[in-house]
C-alpha cells in the first residue's frame, strides 16, 4: 500500500472508531435516561435516531472509503480535508447541545479544500449532515435570533456550491397552495416592527375576483381595496414616506421600473433620516430588520420588480457593512450617501452612457419604432435630438394601460415628429420601420428580457420583417432569475381595468357573475434572446447571451 | 408621526341658539351622547392615540365631569383653552396652537357626526402630497318637522358652488353665493387646464380638512385669515391656478411684477418643498403616469399646489349646526354605535311600550302604560304613567309628569313637563317648566332672559 492510501486507511478506521465511541458515550446516556424516567425528551429520540442514521453511515463510509483509496489517485488537498472531517463530525454530533461553535467551525474549514470537485462522497455528506443537524438544532432552541444563524447557513450555503440545496419556490408564485398562504400570513405577523404590542401588525391584502386557472398561482388584487384601509391612520407601524410610496405604487402614480426604484431610495432615505438605535442594539442590525416589515407591505401594494430589488440588496449590503464603531450621525451620513451615489451612477449617469451609446445607432431618416412608455427609451430620442438627429417616431400602445400616450406627449412636446398606433396595427407599420428601440423591467440571467406585455410580441413581428431590435437596459436591472416563458413569474394587474363604459354602457360591469369569465390583466412578458439583436447598456452593446458574464463580473466586483 | 387630529370644539352653535343658550354645542346630547363624542370615536376607531381639542372652558369642565367621555375615550386628549368672547374664528386656532403643531394636521369640526372611511381622504392627501384634502357628502333633506317653525318658509341656504375634475377629485373651484354678485366666473386659466369640470350643489362641507404642515406656518404669517372654511379653503383652491414664479411665457409690466412679487413670497411659504425636492422631482419625470390628458404638460400641470375632495355617496354624513340637521342626527346616530338602546340601568316597568328605535339613557324611570316612539329619552329622566312620546328629543334630568302627549318635540335639560300636557312640535328650552294641561303647538318656550338675547 502506499502512503497516501495507508494514510486513508488510518483516517476511514480512525472515523470509525470515534464513530463507536461517540456512540456508545451517547448510548450511555440514553440507557441511563431510560432507566431513569420512562420518557425520553425529544432531544433524545432525535439524537437516538441520529445515532443509528451516523453508524448506518459510517459502514457505508468505510465501505466507500476503501473502494476510493484503491481507485483514486493522491490529491493533497483532500488529505487536508480529511483529518479536519471528524473533527467536524465530532462536533457535529454535540450540535444539539451547542450550537454557534460546531456551527462554525466546518464554515471556515469547508473553504479550506481549494479543489471543490475534489471532495469526496463522504466529505458531502458530512457535510450535510453537520449542516442539517445544526437547522434542527436553531429550531428547536427559541426563534429569538435568527440573524447570525442564518448568515452563517448562508455562508455555508454559498461555499458548498455543489451541494445539492433543494431550492425552494419563492412565496410569491405559489398563491393557490393554502399552506403557503398560512406561511405568509404568519411571517406578515412575526414582522411587526420590533417594540410594537402584537395588535399591530402588516395586514395581509386579498386577492379579488376570479383569476384564469394558468395564472391561479399569482396574487391578483383589486385598486378599490387599498391595503391602508386596515393600517390607523397616522400610521405607526410603518413610517409614512413608506404608507405614501406604497399608495402611489397600487395605485399607478409611481409607474416604470426607474420611477420605482428611485422612489423607493427616496423613501429609504427618510426612513434613515428618521430612525434612531433603540438601547442596547446595532445599527447595522436593527435598520435591516426594521426595513423587513416595511418591504413587505411595499410587495403587498405592488409586487417588487427587479430593479427595486437589487436596491434593496444594495442598501441592506451597504447597512450591514457599517462598522459597529461607527456613530449613529456618521452612520446615517454614510448610508444617505452611498443611496445618493448608487442613484447617480447607476440610473443618471448609466442613462446618459446608454444614449450616447444609442445615438451612434441612429442614423438621419431614421424611423424608430417604440412601445409604451419607457424612460430610458424616451431620454435617448430627446438626447438624439438635441444631438441634431433627423428621425421620426413611431409609438406603439396597447390597452389597458394605453401608457403609449404619454411617450407620445413628452415627445411631440420636444418636437420629435411621431406616428401614434395601436399594437393591432404593428404588422401594418413595420415595412416603414428601421429600428425597433425597446425597454426593459429586468433582464434575466438565461438572456431573455421581460418587460411590459406585448413586447415579445413586437419582437417576434419584427423578427419577422428583419428590422433589427434593439434593447436598453440599465445593469442594475440585471437579474439573477431564469425564466423561459411569461406564466412562472408574473404580475397580475386589476381585472377592472380591461372595462370599459361607452355611450353609458359598460358591458362587462358583472363579469364576475359570469360563471365561466375571467379577465386577465398581465403586466410583464418576457422575450428570447433570438429576437433581440442588441442589448445596450452603460458597459457597452453587449448581445443578449452575454447577460450572464455581466452578472459575474458584477458579482466579483461587489 | 404622520398626522395631528384637532378638533375645534369652541364654537357657538349660533344657528341653533335655542338649544346651545345654556348647554354648549359641543356637549348637546345626540342619542345620550355629547356631540363631541362622535368625532372623538371616529378618530379613535381610525387609530389616532392623540388628539388636541380646542374648546373653552365652559366645555371643559363639562367634558371632565361627563362620564361616558372618561370611560369611551381611550385617546390622550389635550385641551387647549381660547376665551370665549373672542371672534376667534377656526384659523385663528389655528394659529394659537401653532407651536405644538409638528406635522401635518386632521381638522375636524366638534359637530360632524359620520361613518365615512377615514383613509378614503387621508389617501388622496398622500398619495397625491396634496396641500389639502377635504370630505363632503351629499345632502340629505331633512324630512321631519322642525319645532318653531313657521310654515314650510325656510331661509334659503347659501348654495355652495364646488368645482370638480373628471375624475371627482381634484377640487378646482370652490365659492359660496353669497360671495358672487351676478354670476359665476371662473378663470380661464382652470378652463384651460381642466376643460371638464363638473359644478356641483347641494354638497354639504363635513369640516374635515388634512392640511400640510405648511399651512399653518403659512397662517402664522398671513394673520388676516380667520376662518378655514370661509377663508383659507377658498384661497387654496384658488392659488392651485395662480401663475407660479418660472412662468416665462407671460409678459408682464412693473406693475405686475410687484404684485407678482408680494404673490410669491406667499407662495414660497405654501410650497416649502421637503427635502430631496430633486429625488421625488426624478421619480415623478421617470414615472409614465399623468393626472390628465389631452394637452402637453406633465402630471399636475407642473403645479405644486394640489387640492382634493373626497365626496361621499352613501353613508352617514351629518353637521349638527341647524335644529334640523340636530333631530335628523338624533333619528341617525343610533345606527353608528353597537350600544343597546336601552341602557340597562334604566327602569322601565312592565306595562310600558318602548319601541325598538327609541333610546333609553341611563338611570331613567319609566312608569307604566307610557309610550316611546322613535324617541331618545337622556339620562336620569323621568317619565310618569300615562305619557305618550312620539318622534321626540327628550334631553338630561327632565321629568314629564303624567298623562302628557308629546310629538315631535324637543325638551332641553332640566325641564318639567306639568300634567296633562300636550306639545306637538314644540321646543322646550334649559329649564322651562310647562304648565300642567298646556296645549302648545308649533312653538319655541324658551326663558325670558334668552328672548333679550339676539
Amino acid at each position: 500500500m502506499c502512503n497516501s492510501c495507508a494514510f486513508y486507511h488510518f483516517a476511514a478506521v480512525f472515523l470509525s472508531l470515534n464513530h463507536l465511541l461517540h456512540g456508545y458515550e451517547k448510548k450511555g446516556d440514553i440507557e441511563r435516561a431510560k432507566s431513569e424516567g420512562k420518557e425520553l425528551t425529544k432531544e433524545e429520540k432525535q439524537r437516538l435516531r441520529k445515532e443509528k442514521k451516523q453508524q448506518k453511515k459510517s459502514k457505508e463510509k468505510k465501505d466507500d472509503k476503501v473502494i476510493q483509496e484503491s481507485g483514486k489517485e493522491t490529491r493533497g488537498d483532500s488529505s487536508a480535508a480529511s483529518p479536519p472531517q471528524p473533527s467536524s463530525q465530532s462536533t457535529a454530533q454535540k450540535a444539539p447541545s451547542a450550537v454557534p461553535p460546531p456551527v462554525s467551525v466546518p464554515a471556515p474549514e469547508a473553504p479550506t479544500p481549494a479543489d471543490k470537485p475534489a471532495k469526496s462522497k463522504a466529505e458531502l455528506k458530512a457535510e450535510r449532515r453537520a449542516r442539517q443537524e445544526a437547522e434542527r438544532a436553531s429550531k428547536q432552541s427559541k426563534k429569538g435570533d435568527p440573524g447570525p444563524q442564518g448568515a452563517v447557513s448562508k455562508s455555508k450555503a454559498a461555499t458548498n456550491e455543489l451541494q445539492p440545496v433543494v431550492k425552494r419556490l419563492p412565496e410569491h408564485i405559489q398563491v393557490d397552495n393554502p399552506d403557503v398562504l398560512k406561511k405568509l400570513a404568519k411571517k406578515l405577523e412575526r414582522q411587526q416592527t420590533p417594540g410594537q404590542n402584537s395588535a399591530k401588525k402588516i395586514p395581509l391584502r386579498l386577492d379579488y375576483g376570479y383569476k384564469v386557472s394558468l395564472f391561479s398561482h399569482l396574487h391578483q388584487y383589486s385598486r378599490k381595496a387599498p391595503l391602508t384601509q386596515q393600517l390607523s391612520i397616522p400610521s405607526t407601524v410603518i413610517h409614512p414616506a413608506i404608507v405614501r410610496l406604497g399608495l402611489q405604487y397600487s395605485q399607478g402614480i409611481v409607474a416604470g421600473s426607474n420611477a420605482r426604484s428611485v422612489a423607493l431610495l427616496h423613501a429609504f432615505k427618510q426612513v434613515i433620516r428618521d430612525y434612531t438605535t433603540p438601547p442596547n442594539e446595532e445599527l447595522s442590525r436593527d435598520l435591516v430588520n426594521r426595513l423587513k416589515p416595511y418591504i413587505s407591505f411595499l410587495n403587498q401594494c405592488r409586487p417588487l420588480s427587479a430593479s427595486m430589488g437589487n436596491a434593496i440588496k444594495y442598501v441592506k449590503k451597504e447597512i450591514s457593512n457599517i462598522p459597529s464603531q461607527c456613530k449613529e450621525e456618521e452612520a446615517k451620513h454614510k448610508l444617505l450617501k452611498c443611496i445618493e451615489c448608487y442613484i447617480k451612477d447607476k440610473i443618471i449617469l448609466a442613462a446618459t452612457a446608454i444614449a450616447e451609446s444609442s445615438i451612434e445607432k441612429i442614423s438621419d431618416g431614421d424611423v424608430i419604432l417604440i412601445y409604451g412608455c419607457s424612460s430610458l427609451v424616451n431620454h435617448i430620442l430627446c438626447e438624439a435630438l438635441e444631438k441634431n438627429r433627423k428621425f421620426r417616431v413611431i409609438v406603439v400602445d396597447s390597452r389597458p394601460r394605453l401608457e403609449g400616450r404619454e411617450a407620445l406627449r413628452r415627445l411631440v412636446q420636444r418636437g420629435i415628429s411621431c406616428t401614434y398606433v395601436l399594437i393591432s396595427a404593428v404588422s401594418y407599420i413595420l415595412p416603414e420601420v428601421s429600428k425597433v428601440f425597446l425597454g426593459a423591467h429586468a433582464l434575466l440571467a438565461n438572456g431573455y428580457v421581460m418587460s411590459r406585455v406585448g413586447t415579445s410580441q413586437i419582437a417576434l413581428v419584427a423578427k419577422a420583417f428583419n428590422v433589427p431590435v434593439l434593447v436598453c437596459c440599465e445593469t442594475y436591472k440585471f437579474c439573477e432569475r431564469v425564466q423561459t416563458d411569461s406564466f412562472v413569474s408574473n404580475e397580475l394587474d386589476d381585472p377592472d381595468d380591461l372595462i370599459v363604459t361607452r355611450n353609458g354602457h359598460t358591458q362587462l360591469e358583472n363579469w364576475q357573475q359570469e360563471p365561466s369569465l375571467g379577465l386577465l390583466n398581465l403586466v410583464y412578458d418576457v422575450t428570447p434572446p433570438d429576437f433581440v439583436d442588441l442589448v445596450i447598456t452603460e458597459l457597452g452593446m453587449i448581445p443578449c447571451t452575454s447577460v450572464p458574464v455581466v452578472l459575474r463580473v458584477k458579482n466579483v466586483d461587489q | 408621526m404622520e398626522l395631528q387630529a384637532v378638533l375645534m370644539a369652541a364654537g357657538g352653535g349660533s344657528r341653533m341658539t335655542d338649544l346651545t343658550y345654556n348647554t354648549p354645542k359641543p356637549m348637546l346630547p345626540v342619542g345620550n351622547k355629547p356631540l363631541m363624542w362622535y368625532p372623538l370615536n371616529l378618530l379613535e376607531r381610525v387609530g389616532f392615540e392623540e388628539v388636541i381639542v380646542i374648546t373653552t372652558k365652559e366645555v371643559q369642565k363639562m367634558m371632565s365631569t361627563d362620564s361616558r367621555m372618561k370611560r369611551d375615550i381611550k385617546m390622550k386628549m389635550e385641551v387647549v383653552c381660547v376665551p370665549e368672547d373672542g371672534d376667534m374664528g377656526t384659523a385663528d386656532a389655528l394659529r394659537h396652537i401653532q407651536q405644538k403643531i409638528k406635522t401635518d394636521i386632521l381638522v375636524v369640526s366638534c359637530d360632524l357626526i359620520t361613518d365615512v372611511a377615514l383613509h378614503e381622504v387621508v389617501d388622496l392627501f398622500r398619495a397625491h402630497n396634496a396641500t389639502l384634502a377635504m370630505l363632503m357628502s351629499k345632502a340629505h333633506e331633512f324630512t321631519e318637522t322642525v319645532p318653531g317653525q313657521k310654515g314650510k318658509k325656510r331661509t334659503a341656504e347659501q348654495r355652495d358652488f364646488v368645482g370638480v375634475d373628471q375624475s371627482g377629485k381634484r377640487l378646482l373651484f370652490m365659492a359660496n353665493e353669497a360671495d358672487l354678485e351676478d354670476g359665476l366666473s371662473v378663470r380661464k386659466s382652470i378652463i384651460r387646464k381642466h376643460p371638464r369640470m363638473h359644478i356641483k350643489t347641494g354638497l354639504v362641507d363635513a369640516h374635515l380638512y388634512c392640511l400640510k404642515k405648511a399651512v399653518v406656518d403659512f397662517l402664522t404669517e398671513n394673520k388676516s385669515i380667520s376662518s378655514i372654511r370661509g377663508e383659507l379653503v377658498p384661497y387654496l383652491v384658488r392659488k392651485q391656478f395662480s401663475k407660479t414664479p418660472n412662468s416665462q411665457k407671460v409678459k408682464e409690466d412693473l406693475e405686475d411684477q410687484t404684485q407678482k412679487k408680494n404673490d410669491c413670497s406667499t407662495n414660497h411659504e405654501l410650497l416649502i418643498s421637503s427635502r430631496d425636492e430633486p429625488l421625488l422631482q426624478l421619480a415623478q419625470e421617470r414615472s409614465c403616469w399623468n393626472d390628465h390628458r389631452g394637452d402637453m404638460s406633465e402630471a399636475y400641470h407642473g403645479g405644486k399646489l394640489r387640492c382634493y375632495v373626497h365626496i361621499m355617496e352613501q353613508g352617514l354624513c351629518y353637521r349638527v349646526n341647524t335644529l334640523a340637521a340636530y333631530i335628523e342626527a338624533n333619528r341617525q346616530a343610533p345606527k353608528l354605535f353597537e350600544e343597546p338602546p336601552v341602557h340597562p340601568s334604566a327602569v322601565i316597568s312592565e306595562r310600558c311600550q318602548v319601541g325598538s328605535d327609541s333610546i333609553i339613557g341611563e338611570r331613567c324611570q319609566i312608569a307604566e302604560k307610557t309610550s316611546i316612539k322613535r324617541s331618545t329619552i337622556g339620562i336620569s329622566s323621568n317619565v310618569k304613567e300615562k305619557v305618550k312620546v312620539t318622534n321626540s328629543i327628550v334631553m338630561h334630568s327632565v321629568t314629564i309628569e303624567e298623562g302628557c302627549n308629546i310629538q315631535g318635540s324637543v325638551i332641553c335639560s332640566n325641564a318639567i313637563i306639568g300634567r296633562g300636557a300636550d306639545l306637538k312640535y314644540c321646543l322646550v328650552g334649559n329649564g322651562q317648566r310647562i304648565e300642567p294641561e298646556a296645549e302648545r303647538t308649533n312653538e319655541v318656550i324658551v326663558g325670558t332672559d334668552q328672548l333679550m338675547e339676539i
